[in-house]
Protein backbone atom coordinates (compact mmCIF):
# COMPACT_ATOMS: atom_id res chain seq x y z
CA UNK A 1 0.00 0.00 0.00
CA UNK A 2 1.31 3.34 -1.12
CA UNK A 3 -0.13 6.13 0.81
CA UNK A 4 1.33 9.40 -0.22
CA UNK A 5 0.32 13.46 0.81
CA UNK A 6 0.41 16.27 -1.17
CA UNK A 7 -0.13 19.46 -0.16
CA UNK A 8 0.66 22.78 -2.61
CA UNK A 9 2.35 25.36 -1.36
CA UNK A 10 1.42 28.64 -2.12
CA UNK A 11 0.78 31.08 0.63
CA UNK A 12 2.83 30.79 4.31
CA UNK A 13 0.15 28.91 5.78
CA UNK A 14 0.92 26.17 3.57
CA UNK A 15 3.65 25.87 5.12
CA UNK A 16 2.26 25.63 8.41
CA UNK A 17 -0.19 22.56 6.86
CA UNK A 18 2.62 20.85 4.93
CA UNK A 19 4.53 20.47 8.98
CA UNK A 20 1.68 19.36 10.08
CA UNK A 21 1.09 16.68 8.13
CA UNK A 22 4.67 15.40 8.13
CA UNK A 23 4.28 15.60 12.12
CA UNK A 24 1.09 13.08 11.76
CA UNK A 25 2.39 10.96 9.13
CA UNK A 26 5.54 10.78 11.42
CA UNK A 27 3.62 10.30 14.23
CA UNK A 28 1.79 7.47 12.61
CA UNK A 29 5.31 5.76 11.57
CA UNK A 30 6.23 5.50 14.98
CA UNK A 31 9.18 7.86 14.43
CA UNK A 32 10.78 8.73 17.96
CA UNK A 33 10.17 12.61 19.38
CA UNK A 34 13.82 13.90 17.62
CA UNK A 35 13.22 12.39 14.56
CA UNK A 36 9.19 13.74 14.30
CA UNK A 37 10.86 17.32 14.83
CA UNK A 38 13.72 16.66 12.16
CA UNK A 39 11.55 15.90 10.06
CA UNK A 40 8.68 18.72 10.58
CA UNK A 41 11.77 20.98 10.86
CA UNK A 42 12.79 19.69 7.10
CA UNK A 43 9.76 19.83 5.74
CA UNK A 44 8.97 23.11 6.62
CA UNK A 45 12.11 24.44 5.20
CA UNK A 46 11.57 23.23 1.86
CA UNK A 47 8.25 24.24 2.02
CA UNK A 48 9.25 27.96 2.92
CA UNK A 49 11.98 27.28 -0.10
CA UNK A 50 9.23 26.80 -2.36
CA UNK A 51 6.89 29.68 -1.16
CA UNK A 52 10.13 32.13 -0.82
CA UNK A 53 12.46 31.44 -4.01
CA UNK A 54 9.62 29.90 -6.33
CA UNK A 55 6.14 31.39 -5.40
CA UNK A 56 4.78 27.95 -5.25
CA UNK A 57 5.51 24.00 -5.38
CA UNK A 58 4.83 21.45 -3.91
CA UNK A 59 5.65 18.97 -0.81
CA UNK A 60 4.52 15.08 -1.75
CA UNK A 61 4.96 13.09 1.74
CA UNK A 62 5.28 9.46 0.95
CA UNK A 63 5.54 6.35 3.55
CA UNK A 64 8.66 4.08 2.47
CA UNK A 65 8.78 0.25 3.23
CA UNK A 66 11.56 -1.58 2.32
CA UNK A 67 13.32 -4.90 3.52
CA UNK A 68 11.09 -4.60 6.60
CA UNK A 69 11.94 -1.07 7.34
CA UNK A 70 9.97 1.67 7.47
CA UNK A 71 10.66 5.10 6.74
CA UNK A 72 9.32 8.59 5.20
CA UNK A 73 9.74 10.38 1.92
CA UNK A 74 9.57 13.97 1.46
CA UNK A 75 9.62 15.52 -2.31
CA UNK A 76 9.58 19.22 -2.94
CA UNK A 77 8.97 20.39 -6.20
CA UNK A 78 8.48 23.76 -7.81
CA UNK A 79 8.78 24.85 -11.04
CA UNK A 80 10.59 28.51 -10.50
CA UNK A 81 13.73 29.77 -11.51
CA UNK A 82 15.79 26.59 -10.68
CA UNK A 83 19.54 27.31 -8.69
CA UNK A 84 22.32 28.15 -10.60
CA UNK A 85 24.85 26.58 -9.06
CA UNK A 86 23.96 23.54 -6.78
CA UNK A 87 27.20 23.44 -4.72
CA UNK A 88 26.96 26.62 -3.80
CA UNK A 89 23.62 26.23 -2.03
CA UNK A 90 24.91 22.87 -0.65
CA UNK A 91 27.43 25.28 1.55
CA UNK A 92 26.77 26.49 5.00
CA UNK A 93 25.89 29.80 5.63
CA UNK A 94 25.21 30.52 2.33
CA UNK A 95 22.06 32.50 1.82
CA UNK A 96 20.53 34.68 -0.93
CA UNK A 97 17.63 35.67 1.38
CA UNK A 98 19.29 37.10 4.79
CA UNK A 99 19.36 34.42 6.78
CA UNK A 100 15.47 34.09 6.00
CA UNK A 101 14.37 30.40 4.95
CA UNK A 102 16.53 27.30 4.91
CA UNK A 103 20.23 26.18 4.98
CA UNK A 104 19.60 23.38 2.52
CA UNK A 105 22.73 21.95 4.27
CA UNK A 106 21.11 22.04 7.72
CA UNK A 107 18.15 20.43 5.64
CA UNK A 108 20.17 17.44 4.72
CA UNK A 109 21.97 16.81 8.07
CA UNK A 110 18.71 16.73 9.42
CA UNK A 111 17.61 13.58 7.51
CA UNK A 112 19.30 10.09 6.44
CA UNK A 113 19.22 11.02 2.62
CA UNK A 114 19.38 13.82 0.76
CA UNK A 115 18.61 14.32 -3.33
CA UNK A 116 18.80 17.75 -5.18
CA UNK A 117 17.89 18.00 -9.10
CA UNK A 118 17.56 21.50 -10.55
CA UNK A 119 17.48 23.27 -13.97
CA UNK A 120 17.15 27.04 -14.42
CA UNK A 121 14.00 28.00 -16.01
CA UNK A 122 12.07 24.80 -14.84
CA UNK A 123 12.50 24.37 -11.75
CA UNK A 124 13.89 22.52 -8.23
CA UNK A 125 12.96 19.06 -7.07
CA UNK A 126 14.39 18.17 -3.76
CA UNK A 127 13.74 14.48 -2.03
CA UNK A 128 14.59 13.57 1.65
CA UNK A 129 13.96 10.50 3.58
CA UNK A 130 14.25 9.08 6.84
CA UNK A 131 14.28 5.96 8.16
CA UNK A 132 13.02 4.72 11.80
CA UNK A 133 16.28 3.35 13.81
CA UNK B 1 -3.85 34.61 15.32
CA UNK B 2 -2.19 37.03 18.56
CA UNK B 3 0.30 35.31 21.08
CA UNK B 4 -0.41 37.00 24.71
CA UNK B 5 1.55 38.84 26.69
CA UNK B 6 1.26 38.95 30.47
CA UNK B 7 2.14 42.46 32.60
CA UNK B 8 3.35 40.58 36.05
CA UNK B 9 4.90 43.92 37.81
CA UNK B 10 7.78 44.61 35.78
CA UNK B 11 8.04 41.50 33.62
CA UNK B 12 6.62 40.31 30.73
CA UNK B 13 5.41 37.14 29.94
CA UNK B 14 5.07 35.24 26.82
CA UNK B 15 3.91 31.82 26.54
CA UNK B 16 3.83 30.24 23.07
CA UNK B 17 1.14 27.85 22.99
CA UNK B 18 0.25 28.16 19.58
CA UNK B 19 1.00 26.41 16.03
CA UNK B 20 3.63 29.38 14.34
CA UNK B 21 2.65 30.86 10.86
CA UNK B 22 5.13 33.24 9.77
CA UNK B 23 2.49 35.85 10.44
CA UNK B 24 2.01 34.84 13.67
CA UNK B 25 5.40 35.23 14.59
CA UNK B 26 5.98 38.71 13.01
CA UNK B 27 3.15 40.09 14.30
CA UNK B 28 4.56 38.73 18.23
CA UNK B 29 7.92 40.81 16.95
CA UNK B 30 5.53 44.25 16.64
CA UNK B 31 3.09 43.89 19.50
CA UNK B 32 6.01 42.82 22.49
CA UNK B 33 7.61 45.79 21.48
CA UNK B 34 4.85 47.83 21.29
CA UNK B 35 4.05 46.07 24.79
CA UNK B 36 7.20 46.90 26.50
CA UNK B 37 7.26 50.71 25.04
CA UNK B 38 3.27 50.77 27.06
CA UNK B 39 4.16 49.15 30.14
CA UNK B 40 7.92 50.54 30.48
CA UNK B 41 8.92 46.57 31.26
CA UNK B 42 12.47 45.61 32.76
CA UNK B 43 12.40 42.21 31.46
CA UNK B 44 10.63 39.92 29.07
CA UNK B 45 10.50 35.65 29.60
CA UNK B 46 9.55 33.92 26.38
CA UNK B 47 8.57 30.27 27.32
CA UNK B 48 8.91 27.65 24.68
CA UNK B 49 7.66 24.68 26.40
CA UNK B 50 4.87 23.96 23.92
CA UNK B 51 6.77 24.49 21.07
CA UNK B 52 7.48 20.99 19.54
CA UNK B 53 8.79 22.87 16.30
CA UNK B 54 11.38 26.00 15.68
CA UNK B 55 12.46 26.18 12.37
CA UNK B 56 15.29 28.97 10.21
CA UNK B 57 12.76 31.21 10.21
CA UNK B 58 11.27 30.92 13.59
CA UNK B 59 14.86 31.21 15.35
CA UNK B 60 15.65 34.23 13.35
CA UNK B 61 12.24 36.43 13.84
CA UNK B 62 12.58 35.32 17.97
CA UNK B 63 16.43 36.07 17.74
CA UNK B 64 15.83 39.34 15.75
CA UNK B 65 13.10 40.12 18.49
CA UNK B 66 15.51 39.29 21.45
CA UNK B 67 17.78 42.17 19.93
CA UNK B 68 15.27 44.75 19.79
CA UNK B 69 13.93 44.45 23.09
CA UNK B 70 17.87 44.58 24.04
CA UNK B 71 17.95 47.89 21.64
CA UNK B 72 14.78 49.33 23.56
CA UNK B 73 16.65 48.74 26.86
CA UNK B 74 14.86 45.49 28.04
CA UNK B 75 16.47 42.01 29.40
CA UNK B 76 15.15 39.06 27.73
CA UNK B 77 15.52 35.40 28.56
CA UNK B 78 14.33 32.60 26.40
CA UNK B 79 12.87 29.63 28.36
CA UNK B 80 11.41 25.90 28.06
CA UNK B 81 13.42 24.92 24.98
CA UNK B 82 12.39 21.33 24.79
CA UNK B 83 15.48 18.26 23.64
CA UNK B 84 13.75 18.03 19.97
CA UNK B 85 14.10 21.25 19.28
CA UNK B 86 17.13 22.13 20.94
CA UNK B 87 18.80 19.10 18.64
CA UNK B 88 17.06 20.28 15.91
CA UNK B 89 18.29 23.79 15.55
CA UNK B 90 22.22 22.84 16.14
CA UNK B 91 21.80 20.41 13.41
CA UNK B 92 19.91 23.35 11.03
CA UNK B 93 23.22 25.25 12.08
CA UNK B 94 21.25 27.60 14.15
CA UNK B 95 23.34 28.65 17.60
CA UNK B 96 21.22 31.57 18.83
CA UNK B 97 23.85 33.78 20.19
CA UNK B 98 23.93 36.11 22.88
CA UNK B 99 20.12 34.69 24.11
CA UNK B 100 19.55 34.33 27.67
CA UNK B 101 18.31 30.91 28.35
CA UNK B 102 16.68 28.92 31.34
CA UNK B 103 15.43 25.64 31.65
CA UNK B 104 11.89 26.88 32.48
CA UNK B 105 9.92 29.76 33.73
CA UNK B 106 10.61 30.06 37.53
CA UNK B 107 14.62 29.79 36.27
CA UNK B 108 14.06 32.27 33.89
CA UNK B 109 12.66 34.77 36.15
CA UNK B 110 15.61 34.63 38.36
CA UNK B 111 17.86 35.11 35.63
CA UNK B 112 16.28 38.02 34.83
CA UNK B 113 16.20 39.60 38.51
CA UNK B 114 19.78 38.60 38.50
CA UNK B 115 20.27 40.43 34.97
CA UNK B 116 18.37 43.41 36.25
CA UNK B 117 20.06 43.54 40.00
CA UNK B 118 23.41 44.93 38.14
Amino acid sequence: MTESILVNIKNEFDIVLARQKGREVSKKLQFGGVDQARITTAISELARNIYLYAGSGQITIEILHENGRKGIKIIAADNGTGINDIRMVLQDGYSTSGGLGAGLPGVKRLMDTFDIDSTVGVGTKIIITKWIR
Amino acid sequence: MRIPILKLKDYLLVSIQVELDDQTVLTFQEDLLDKIKATSAKGVVIDLTSVDMVDSFIAKVLGDVIVMTSLMGTKSVVTGIQPAVAITLIELGITLDNVHTALDLEQGISILSQLLEV
